[in-house]
């Protein structure tokens, strides 16, 4: 199954409603790239209020999206991770440093504006 | 008495059925959402450590009680190529396959026990218990 990716003026918008496989997670990674490109978007937010773990091969796979959205030109802002994932990320030893995040859509989607400069 | 249910490690897609069984159990002992996610996610690295590394294997989880005490415990078997040298794998930053798992010392981290037999040639067992506070 491969997530859907919506436009919303020069931003991307991400919701991931289900527990993520490899093939889909890579799938993914693919399929943003190519929404960015098509779409010239400045911005994407990527809402994980949904997931409730992530494990380091998923991290390394948003981590890797969001710096190569960035090559591209691309901020990326991550939002709405659950408590317990933020726990594990920890004590797994995953930081996920200098990724922008914020609570909720809502935030996430000013926080880009923000970022943006507008 | 302790029950246990398997899943049998060859694919990517086991790694997802496994993490499944393991969630599944640990809803049904009882644990909270953060434990959930704990042992969700440190099954997740072993089976991908097996999936990886040794190319076939087996997760099993077992429900324990004992005196009273609930747990769950993990046991990751493989007789894949097995680990000179455990004191290393166990440091943090450690990685053979340029960073794809976290690795065992955030497993160990996440469970309340941890033990791992391992020699070259003789595969791997890992053995990770969480207890229900």
């Amino acid at each position: 199954m491969r997530i859907p990716i919506l436009k919303l003026h020069d931003c991307l918008l991400v919701s991931i409603q289900w527990e993520l496989d490899d093939q889909t997670a890579l799938q993914f990674q693919e399929d943003l790239l190519h929404k960015i490109h098509e779409t010239s978007a400045n911005g994407v937010v990527i809402d994980l209020t949904s997931i409730d773990f992530i494990d380091s091969f998923i991290a390394k796979v948003l981590g890797d999206v969001i710096n190569m959205s960035k090559l591209m030109g691309a901020k990326v802002v991550i939002t709405g991770i659950q408590p317990a994932v933020a726990i594990t990320l920890i004590e797994l030893g995953i930081g996920l440093d200098d990724v922008l995040t914020a609570l909720d859509l809502e935030k996430g989607l000013e926080k880009l504006q923000q970022e943006l400069g507008d | 008495m302790d029950i246990q249910s398997c899943v049998t490690i060859i694919n990517e897609w086991d790694i997802v059925a496994a993490r499944q069984l393991g969630r599944n159990v640990a809803k049904e002992l009882g644990f909270g959402t953060v434990d959930q996610a704990r042992i969700t996610t440190a099954i997740s690295e072993l089976a991908r450590n097996i999936y990886l590394y040794a190319g076939k294997g087996q997760i099993c989880i077992d429900k324990l009680n004992e005196n009273g005490k609930v747990g769950l415990r993990i046991n990751a078997a493989d007789s894949g190529p097995g680990i000179s040298e455990i004191r290393q794998v166990m440091e943090d930053g450690y990685s053979t396959s340029g960073g794809l798992g976290a690795g065992l010392p955030g497993v160990k981290r996440l469970m309340d026990q941890f033990d791992i037999d391992s020699s070259p040639g003789n595969g791997t067992k890992i053995i990770a218990t969480k207890w229900l506070r």
